[in-house]
């Protein structure tokens, strides 16, 4: 009897392997579960027009930010003629492809751990505009904005994540890897 | 080593061809039927034209792409660096048509209100291709 137990597994664990290859794109639980891989941090963007349309005026943050609602309130046609006060409109094709990828990457369909803590600190529908208005995110800044942000001249905003996350690029924020202008390292 | 040569100046001459579409492209779509006749002067003009935004300040072209248009700018609000506007020093620039209508239409309508003529945008491109 023994002996089926353990090709049943194994017909189990391959099935499972084969699922996970095939969710590749959208990461599924169990090719998260499977693939071993570290989820520490956020998703990094891949998709080259994502980067180079958002990141033309600021820092291209990663989809695994914010949850899938505040992105489609972010990327409405309308919304981005007054995108924070500026006019960020894009054309429809370009609109339309973005806000596929910051849907498909969003943080409610991500398993990495900041989309993770992002996710478990919202109320259920709570779709906020900014990142920095995500509780987790003000809980883990509230500090180092009170002593250094707020005083300073060099990061006048906590909306610049690369200007003391220096391996933002690289979709890295832990605490190792900030170096705040003008204050020097400090692990918040 | 004939051929070097050759291929050289091929390439040479295709770069350039490259480098000019996006810049003609929209020369001609803002000559349009029209055919407006453009003129660098009135584009500097309304390049350095102080006009007052949302809140009673001075905004111009120049005040996030600076004064000299071969230098680095940067942005007032995002402190983004924008790279020179002078095809002299950045040749990626106007290389793309799509890029230039992109950047005419929302910094028109955040700078002086509204969307710029193709005329207006004309002028502006005559001036910045000469820079």
């Amino acid at each position: 009897m023994y002996k089926y137990y353990s090709s049943i597994t194994l017909v189990l664990v391959l099935a499972l392997a084969g699922s996970s290859a095939a969710f590749a794109e959208q990461e599924s639980f169990w090719s998260w579960l499977l693939t071993f891989k570290s989820r520490h941090e956020v998703a990094p963007v891949k998709d080259e027009q994502y980067r180079e349309e958002c990141g033309a005026c600021h820092f291209a943050y990663e989809p695994g930010w914010l949850p899938e609602a505040s992105w489609r309130k972010l990327l409405d046609a309308k919304a981005l003629e007054n995108h924070f006060k500026e006019n960020a409109e894009l054309d429809e094709d370009v609109r339309k492809h973005l806000l596929d990828v910051l849907v498909n990457a969003s943080a409610d369909k991500s398993w990495y751990k900041r989309s993770r803590k992002v996710m478990s600190s919202l109320e259920d529908n709570q779709a906020p505009l900014r990142i920095t208005d995500v509780p987790s995110m003000k809980t883990k800044h509230q500090e180092v904005y009170d002593e250094v942000v707020s005083k300073s001249d060099k990061v006048t905003s906590l909306s610049y994540c690369d200007k003391c996350h220096t391996e933002a690029k690289n979709s890295v924020f832990d605490a190792d890897t900030v170096w705040i202008p003008g204050f020097g390292y400090n692990a918040w | 080593m004939r051929a070097h040569i050759l291929l050289a100046i091929l390439l040479t001459f295709s770069l350039a061809a490259i480098a000019q579409t996006g810049m003609d492209e929209a020369m001609a779509l803002y000559k349009g039927t029209e055919n407006l006749d453009f003129s660098a002067e009135r584009g500097k003009e309304f390049w350095n034209t102080p006009r007052t935004d949302e809140n009673g300040k001075e905004r111009s072209c120049n005040t996030c792409h600076g004064k000299d248009l071969t230098k680095t700018g940067k942005h007032i609000k995002t402190g983004k660096k924008i790279e020179p506007m002078a095809p002299s020093v950045n040749k990626e620039r106007y290389t793309d048509l799509k890029k230039i209508e992109k950047w005419f239409k929302r910094n028109c309508k955040w700078t002086i209100g509204r969307e710029c003529t193709n005329q207006e945008k004309g002028d502006v491109l005559s001036f910045l291709s000469g820079q």
